[in-house]
């Protein structure tokens, strides 16, 4: 029998031979980000938040987390493609079991996301933005968590939806409302009293309230709990995504 | 010794796509599924190859139950009526994350990839994208790719469908080269000549269910009808005696020719012999094909 580990290697290694393959699709997906960075930290810069001195402090990790969970909620759809182009054809003949490949993808789709968050936080530094080395390197930690989260709930959505007609109902339905409700563009204490609630329920809210911590030292929540958070919605959508893949 | 057995398969989707499917393959030979599109041959395959669970019935292929999906995996190689290669990659690199994916190591995959690329002569575009290839050039790196890993049991749904007539004859020959290899070869068809120039042993399906199954030439002399016609004059004076030959199934005439339908080969000599000094213009043998065979098990014609 064939370990389990080396096809998550393989089928990482492929994504990697992608992307190097096609890095001008990698450098315009960090033009949205940044467009969003650019514009709102200068369009909201005369604006005072209560509680935020600095919007361009505040925004940056929000918008970081933009990056990877777009980035990767895509990744996780696009099993899609490999099924209509049949290459997940060839990966379900091979003796390799459903686990390795969710995994291999994951770590492929997360190992990419995270390229783009670090060169989100790193363009930032001259707009403004202001970070030490070591929260760049804790950042990491949540950043390759909610890659995780993302492209397990992108594979999950491809096995609900079954056909490219429904990707653009998920990213309307399912990925901007996690996205505002994240707190990543404003703190979600503005939100109306009834609908803060469900931030609690939001990965990417932990996602970003952990960025924000690491990298500038203030946050809504404490960093042991956004730590928690982000790691138990990570394990829960590995696991559910490796049990729904058959149905793709 | 059989590499793959099959015992009452079903499957039922809206229609029943495989009904009671039963047969055997010996080991090292070519087997051909041949019936119309829709007869259910891809889902068989898909049921054989572990992509597809079976409602009920056993099959057993290299000697693992299909149940055991993982070594049935590892033992087999497949190649899909749709393209399946990652066109972002090169010709090699398909066919490396493929050996990786078996868990071949460095040296043995670059030795078989060399072998396979060889084979299917795609060794001078190993390191071009396969995005650049034509139709043919990627079917030919599948069948590389389908057995780079050494199967025991190699699966062809439709392999040479859309490919024009030189590739299909070069397709035909790397098939026949692997079987003389050892491997046993199951592909689906519904090329009539594909079956009956390629095939060991031949399953004509249709409907759901495998109606028959031998060898082609069997199949043939057992219930296919060939026909003899022969040019003289008057041939009403030799009705009486060629319908008396056994064998015989009918006898027509037309004003200077007669049309003996029955066993080609075990008819000829006799007609020969009824005919001895008789001034005989022309005699054509329309020897029956596995089409007739198909009209004749199912009242319909192929397709």
């Amino acid at each position: 029998m064939i370990s389990k580990v080396l096809p998550i290697y393989v089928l990482w290694l492929r994504e990697m031979k992608r992307l190097v393959r096609s890095r001008s699709r990698f450098f315009s997906s960090l033009f949205m980000p940044l467009m969003f960075l650019v514009f709102l930290s200068s369009g909201f810069s005369g604006v005072k938040f209560q509680g935020i001195e600095n919007y361009t402090e505040f925004l940056t990790p929000g918008i970081a987390a933009m990056a990877v969970i777009f980035s990767s909620t895509f990744a996780g759809l696009s099993v899609l493609w490999d099924r209509e182009f049949g290459f997940l054809k060839e990966i379900s003949v091979a003796p390799v079991s459903n686990t390795s490949i969710v995994l291999g993808r994951i770590a492929g789709s997360a190992t990419t996301a995270t390229l783009q968050a670090m060169a989100i936080i790193l363009l930032s530094i001259p707009l403004g933005f202001s970070t030490d080395f070591k929260g760049i390197v804790f950042s990491t930690f949540f950043i390759v968590l909610m890659a995780i989260t993302f492209t397990g709930m992108g594979i999950f959505f491809a096995a609900i939806i079954k056909d490219f007609h429904g990707f653009g109902m998920v990213m309307n339905f399912v990925i901007f409302p996690l996205f505002f409700l994240s707190g990543a563009i404003f703190p979600i204490t503005k939100l109306p009293k009834f609908v803060q609630p469900l931030a609690y329920l939001n990965p990417m809210f932990y996602g970003v309230e952990g960025l924000r911590m690491v990298l500038t030292g203030r946050a809504l929540i404490c960093l042991t709990v956004s730590s928690i958070a982000t790691l138990l919605f990570s394990i829960v959508t590995i696991l559910l995504s490796a049990k729904v893949f058959d149905r793709i | 010794m059989y590499s793959i057995i099959a015992d009452c398969l079903e499957k039922s989707f809206e229609v029943k796509a495989v009904d009671c499917v039963s047969f055997k393959v010996k080991k090292g030979s070519i087997f051909a599924l041949l019936g119309p599109n829709g007869a259910g041959k891809t889902t068989l395959t898909g049921i054989l190859t572990t992509l597809i669970k079976p409602d009920s019935g056993y099959a057993e292929v290299a000697g693992f139950s299909i149940e055991e999906k993982l070594k049935v995996r590892e033992k087999i190689g497949v190649v899909f009526q749709e393209p399946a290669l990652d066109t972002k990659l090169t010709a090699r690199e398909n066919l490396e994350f493929h050996a990786m994916l078996y868990g071949m190591r460095k040296k043995e995959r670059d030795e078989k990839i060399l072998r396979a690329l060889k084979l299917v002569g795609l060794e001078k575009w190993e390191n071009v994208v396969v995005e650049k290839f034509s139709g043919g050039m990627k079917r030919k790196l599948e069948m590389a790719r389908a057995f780079v890993h050494d199967p025991e049991v190699l699966f062809l749904d439709e392999p040479t469908l859309g490919l024009d007539v030189q590739t299909r004859r070069i397709m035909w020959e790397y098939i026949k080269a692997l079987r003389d290899e050892g491997v046993t070869v199951f592909m689906t068809t519904h090329y009539i000549d594909e079956a009956e120039n390629l095939c060991d042993e031949v399953a004509i399906m249709d409907r759901g269910k495998i109606i028959k199954v031998g060898k082609v030439e069997d199949l043939k002399s057992e219930i296919g009808e060939g026909a003899v016609y022969v040019e003289i004059d008057n041939p009403q004076k030799y009705t009486h005696e060629f319908e008396k030959l056994e064998g015989v199934k009918e006898v027509t005439i037309g004003e200077k020719f007669i049309q003996i339908t029955g066993n080609v080969d075990k008819i000829l000599p006799m007609i020969f012999r009824v005919l001895n000094g008789v001034k005989v213009r022309s005699i054509k043998v329309k020897n029956p094909d596995l089409e007739d065979v198909f009209l004749k098990l199912t009242g319909r014609r192929f397709e």
